[in-house]
Formats: C-alpha cells, sequence, structure tokens
C-alpha cells in the first residue's frame, strides 16, 4: 500500500474525476491557444475562452441540474429538449405577435406563459410517473416526440425571429461586466443548493431514489417529491430555452435543444451522480456540463474538425463510465494495484471508517443502503 | 405504491377471475389492439379517401416498401427490448451505414455485393461491441447505447460532412426491382424486411436462444440462478440488434440511394415507438414480433393519412405518434398493474 490515507481520500471524493477530466481539458487548450486562461476587458464586458464557456454552457447547466434531480430519484426526463423548443416557440411567437416588441410587461408575459408550458409539461410527466407507475425513460419519451411536433406547430413551422432588446438581456446580454446568463445559471444552482442541502428535501429526494416504496412507509410522500422533481426539471429546461432562444432571438422548433437531454444526461453521469439514483451531486453536475462545454470549445479551438466533435463525446462517455463502473475498475486497476481493499469495495462501509477524512464522500453512500 | 392498495382484493380476483381480468391478463391484447387500430385506421382511410385511389392494393403494399427500413430496425430493438434492455443507437448506426455504403461505393469503387457484408459486419460489431461493455462492465444499457449513438453519428460526420448519391447502376438496377404480386409490387427491401421478420419470429419463439431472451427479460436474476448463459445472451441480443441496424441501413441507402450524415436522426425514437405500440412490455419479458409488424403498419399508415390528408403538416405526424404511445404506454399499465395484484 504506496498511496497515503489523504490522496486516497482525496481520489475518493465525489468530485475529484469530474474536476480532474475539466483541468486536464483545460490545460490541453494551453499549447494550442496561449491566451487560453487570459480575460480581456473589452468596452465594459468582459471576454475570454473561460467566460464563453461558461456562456455558451449555461443552458446546458441549467438542464443538467434539473436533471440531477429527476435521475436521484431514480427517474430519467428525456423530454427536456422538447421542452426546450415548447417554450422558446411559445414565448418568441407571443413576443413577434407584440406590437411593441421592448415593452418589458410584454416580454414578462411571454416568458411566463413559456415557463408555465413548461412545467405544464413537468406535471404531466411526474403524472404519468409518480401517479400512473410508468418508466420514467417511456413516460417522458411521449414528449419527446410529441414535443417538437407541438413546438412546430406552435410556430407554424417558421422559424420566428424576434427583435426585443429587453429578451435578448437573458441569454446574449450583458450585466456587471458578465453575461447575464450566468447570474441566472447561479441564481438556480444557488437556490437548489440551499433547497436540497440546507433543508431536509435533498435527503427526502435521495430516499426516494434509494427506494420509494421504503420511503412512502417511512412517511414520505415520495409520489409529491416525484411529481415536484420533475415540475423542476420541466422548469429548468424551460429558462434554458429562453435563454437559447434568447441568444439566437429566434424559436426553432426543430432544432432548439436538439440532444440536450442527452448532453444533460451525460453530464450528470460525468458528475458522479449514479443513473440508479438514490444520491446526487449538484456541484458534480456542474463540473459534467462544464466539461461537456469545454470539450466542444476545445474541439473549435484546437482546429480539430468540428465533425469529431461526437466521435470525441463518445470516447468521454466511454471513459467515464468504464472508470465509473466498479467492475471495472477492479478488473483494470484492482488486478495491478492492489487486490480488494480501496477502490473496488471499499466505496462501501467497510473500508471507510479507517480514515476519518473521507466519511464526508461516504456518508450520502450509507443513506442507500 | 398501487400495488399496496389493491392487495387485499388479490385473492378474491384470483379465484375468480372475470372476464375482464382475464382479457386484461392476456399477453397477446395489446397486439390484437394494435392489429384492431390498424383496421380501423385503414378502414376510415378507405372511406374518407375512397376517390383519392386509397383503396389501390399497392397503397397498402407502399406500407411495406416506405417502412421496410423501420420494421428492420425494428424487429432489432425488439429483441433488445423483450431482454429488458434499450438500444439508442439504431438511428446512428442506420445513419452511418448509409454513408459506409455510399462512400464505398462511390469514392472507393468497390461492387456493392462486396460492400453489403462490410456494412452488415461493421454493425454487428457495433452491437457486438455496446452489449460487450453492457455485460461485462455493469453499466447501464442507456448509457453504452448513447455512446454509441454519439460514436456512430460522428463517424458519419467524419466519413464525409457532405450527402453523397449514389449513380451505381448494380445499386439502382437493385433498388428498382420489383416483385409483381398480381395486384400490385413490392421492393426488394420490403421483402428482405419481412423476411427478417419471419426470421425473427421463428428463432424468438423455436429457438433456444429465443426463450433465453424472454427469460432475461423477464426477470435477470432468476434466469441467472437457472443456468441461462445470460452474458452470451445479452451480448448476441446487442449484435443482433446492430446487425438489423446496419441492414436497415443498408435498405434505407437502396431506398432512398445517397448518403448522408443525417440520415435517420431520431429513428431510434420511432423503432421504439413501433415495438411500444406493437405491444411489447419495456420492461422486458412480455411481447411479440409480430405486434412490431403491426406498430410499424400504424406508423407508416399515419404517415400515409397525412399525406393523402394533404392540408395536415408533416409535424402532426409526430403528435400524433407521441398520442398513440400514450395511449399504448397507459394499456400496458393497466395490463401490469392486473398481473400483479
Amino acid at each position: 500500500m504506496t498511496t497515503t490515507p489523504r490522496w486516497r481520500a482525496l481520489t475518493q471524493h465525489n468530485l475529484f474525476w469530474p474536476v480532474a477530466v475539466l483541468v486536464v481539458l483545460l490545460l490541453i487548450n494551453v499549447p494550442f491557444t496561449p491566451g487560453f486562461f487570459s480575460i480581456k476587458m473589452t468596452d465594459g464586458h468582459l471576454y475570454g475562452s473561460l467566460v464563453s464557456i461558461v456562456l455558451f454552457g449555461s443552458p446546458l447547466i441549467l438542464v443538467a441540474v434539473g436533471m440531477t434531480l429527476v435521475i436521484a430519484t431514480g427517474g430519467i426526463d428525456l423530454s427536456v429538449g422538447a421542452v426546450v423548443a415548447i417554450t422558446g416557440a411559445l414565448t418568441c411567437s407571443y413576443i413577434s405577435d407584440e406590437a411593441n416588441q421592448d415593452s418589458l410587461s410584454g416580454v414578462f408575459l411571454a416568458m411566463g406563459i413559456g415557463l408555465i408550458a413548461a412545467v405544464v409539461c413537468g406535471l404531466w410527466n411526474g403524472f404519468l410517473v409518480a401517479r400512473m407507475g410508468i418508466q420514467p425513460i417511456i413516460a417522458t419519451l411521449i414528449i419527446m416526440v410529441a414535443g417538437r411536433g407541438v413546438a412546430q406547430l406552435i410556430t407554424d413551422g417558421q422559424i420566428i425571429t424576434i427583435n426585443s432588446e429587453p429578451y435578448k438581456l437573458i441569454g446574449g446580454g450583458y450585466w456587471l461586466t458578465l453575461p447575464f446568463s450566468i447570474f441566472v445559471v447561479a441564481a438556480v444552482v444557488a437556490i437548489m443548493v440551499a433547497l436540497t442541502r440546507r433543508t431536509a428535501l435533498g435527503l427526502l429526494v435521495e430516499s426516494v431514489g434509494g427506494n420509494a416504496e421504503a420511503s412512502r412507509l417511512v412517511g414520505i410522500r415520495s409520489m409529491r417529491i416525484k411529481i415536484m422533481v420533475y415540475v423542476f426539471c420541466a422548469l429548468c429546461a424551460g429558462i434554458a430555452g429562453l435563454m437559447i432562444s434568447s441568444n439566437t432571438s429566434a424559436a426553432d422548433g426543430n432544432n432548439a435543444g436538439l440532444w440536450i437531454e442527452l448532453d444533460a444526461i451525460l453530464a450528470v453521469v460525468i458528475g458522479g451522480t449514479s443513473l440508479t439514483g438514490g444520491r446526487f451531486s449538484i456541484g458534480g453536475t456542474v463540473v459534467g456540463a462544464l466539461v461537456i462545454q469545454t470539450l466542444t470549445t476545445t474541439i473549435y479551438t484546437i482546429g480539430v474538425p468540428t465533425q469529431t466533435n461526437l466521435v470525441f463525446k463518445a470516447a468521454v462517455v466511454i471513459v467515464v463510465c468504464l472508470l465509473q463502473s466498479p467492475k471495472f475498475r477492479a478488473k483494470v486497476f484492482g488486478a495491478k494495484f492492489r487486490s480488494g481493499t480501496g477502490t473496488k469495495d471499499g466505496g462501501t462501509s467497510s473500508a471507510t471508517p479507517a480514515d476519518g477524512a473521507s466519511t464526508t464522500a461516504a456518508a450520502p453512500k450509507m443513506e442507500v443502503s | 405504491m398501487s400495488t399496496a392498495t389493491k392487495t387485499p382484493t388479490a385473492p378474491d380476483s384470483r379465484r375468480t377471475p372475470s372476464k375482464a381480468a382475464r382479457l386484461l391478463g392476456d399477453r397477446r391484447l395489446p397486439v390484437v389492439v394494435t392489429a384492431t387500430l390498424f383496421l380501423v385506421m385503414y378502414i376510415v382511410g378507405l372511406t374518407r379517401y375512397q376517390n383519392f385511389g386509397f383503396g389501390e392494393p399497392q397503397v397498402f403494399l407502399n406500407l411495406f416498401i416506405d417502412n421496410g427500413y423501420l420494421l428492420v430496425a425494428a424487429v432489432g430493438a425488439t429483441f433488445v427490448i423483450l431482454s429488458g434492455g434499450i438500444d439508442l443507437s439504431v438511428g446512428s448506426v442506420i445513419g452511418f451505414t448509409t454513408m459506409l455504403t455510399a462512400w464505398l461505393v462511390e469514392k472507393q469503387g468497390l461492387p456493392i455485393l462486396v460492400v453489403i457484408p462490410i456494412a452488415l459486419g461493421v454493425g454487428a460489431f457495433g452491437g457486438f461491441l455496446m452489449g460487450y461493455v453492457i455485460h461485462n462492465f455493469e453499466i447501464q444499457p442507456f448509457i453504452v447505447t448513447l455512446a454509441g449513438l454519439f460514436l456512430f453519428r460522428g463517424l458519419c460526420l467524419i466519413v464525409s460532412k457532405e450527402s453523397i448519391a449514389i449513380d451505381d447502376s448494380s445499386v439502382s438496377s437493385m433498388a428498382q426491382a420489383q416483385a409483381q404480386l398480381g395486384v400490385g409490387f413490392l421492393s426488394v427491401g420490403a421483402i428482405i424486411a419481412l423476411v427478417v421478420l419471419a426470421i425473427a419470429f421463428y428463432v424468438l419463439h423455436y429457438t433456444r436462444f429465443g426463450r433465453r431472451v424472454y427469460a432475461i427479460g423477464g426477470n435477470e436474476n432468476s434466469a441467472m440462478l437457472m443456468g441461462l448463459p445470460q452474458g452470451g445472451t445479452k451480448i448476441a441480443v446487442y449484435t443482433v440488434s446492430g446487425f438489423c441496424s446496419a441492414l436497415a441501413g443498408l435498405l434505407f441507402t437502396l431506398y432512398i440511394q445517397s448518403g448522408d450524415p443525417l440520415h435517420a436522426t431520431g429513428m431510434e425514437l420511432d423503432a421504439i415507438a413501433a415495438v411500444v405500440i406493437g405491444g411489447t412490455l419495456l420492461t422486458g419479458g412480455s411481447g411479440y414480433v409480430v405486434g412490431t409488424l403491426f406498430g410499424v403498419l400504424v406508423l407508416g399508415l399515419i404517415k400515409s393519412i397525412i399525406q393523402f390528408e394533404g392540408t395536415l403538416s408533416s409535424w402532426w405526424t409526430k403528435i400524433a405518434t407521441g398520442v398513440l404511445l400514450c395511449a399504448f404506454i397507459l394499456i400496458q399499465r393497466a395490463m401490469t398493474a392486473r398481473k400483479k395484484t
């Protein structure tokens, strides 16, 4: 056993691998673009690769954060891409009908309508999953298939373009030298962290994901928690839809948020939230979404043909999943370094009491069993 | 949750199962419902578009010609879903196959007869790899096939960003070959699709492998305790799906005579929807490949009706598919809820 306990505690922390991947990805950029980490101030706005990564990644972060809660309850939401499209379509078509597209009240009303539609989608998903007891993959597949049709119905198959200054702010504007969408994302993430980690809500979500039936018997209204989680996820997707349509000043029923559900699930998985539910890490998800956006940006900046983007993404999915698979780690690393302890089955309670530093990492796992 | 509340009534219903309960418990019910739905839709189409030639036998045969590739892909997806898994890579593999075929035929000048086994081999190998990872490293099929989706779509774009038209004479003669049936004709693709369906039916219902697929989908643990070679079956199921997707890709190439990196985007959803509408339980272990045929036909008929209607736009296809999907999921739910109690 050559590794020190502290190092082992660090590598076992659930944020270690996602952050490591992110750092490596960021460092890869340095030889190709020397000024990668520099941030310039140009007419009151901050510019730089790091800022743009966060800016372009913000819809994904939002969707992924919402998805984290759904996955924590053992579900999955495939409909977020369609919800993004519906919200954008409704909001833009409302604004485009306005006489004065710059009127604040009109924009707020339009955004309200879009978000209400998103919440309705979430309620429907939650109803099917929690009330009817349908598998989440399938229940949300319905809106995934039909939602894009609805979005095209709203936009009449056209791409609606709008010209509204206030609406432009949410996805493409700047505030206090930073892109406004960063503040939106920060606010949503902060609210969510406060709600889930400062109150019992997070624990309830995890317990529903660990065992819905047992939680119900304990007295948790698991049905209500599940519906709430789907509504929250759809709401996040709705805000992301506002951002995407505002950034391009257009609503495209066909392509807005296309495949964002897959990216979001990927971000959640990279962040270390297990797809089987029962525990989640919001920080991990944010890092995971940043990893995906950094990967995209890296591919653009280092001059690799952009069409390889998807192949890289596939490679990252495979590598991350293999690293997270206990069986794979046991097969590849277990045989080389040590047999049994640590990474393989040490993640559960048996090995952790030895070093107190890792109890924080182990604590959420204990709740599952 | 609902099971707990219904438990007290369970013994009575088991002793004297009412007619409705027995009907709901019958595994063939969804297939019958889908077949009936197809018939009703067809009859409604007949009465509504009588003057527009909807009644021509060829319109019916066109359902097979226009949806042959979807049928093959859905048959592959049926295997995976019966085993309790899911395959999201179907559409990408189809797209990649069209691209690879077009590229090998047009840019490399290989004869189509050499290209076909290569394309099928690549698809089957891709499926095998995914099955291998799913089984050996115990990663959810959802995520592994998602990686497959990205990988094959990316490979499409690496082969070429532009679409490649196929002008090869042997391909076009193959695409235009028709089998006369007296009242109409079927294309090569449609015939291959029906042959695949027949083979799948035989494999699933009359071979050891088929029973293993059902057993693993029904309950993986008991299948393992019974000593069934679970790993081999799982890997084989994904290999079959990869092979079917590649074959569907070839049929799609014949149908459309070009390769394009964006061909068949989202086709996996159509395939899964067809399987669900065909009455296969998504939890695995229950369903019939014949149901998948009706599922595909219903989806195809929606498209034809929308074409005949003329005023409806293409996005109504998506909405109609979603509504049907929803209805059938609820039927499935009603069935499984009955079975548990």
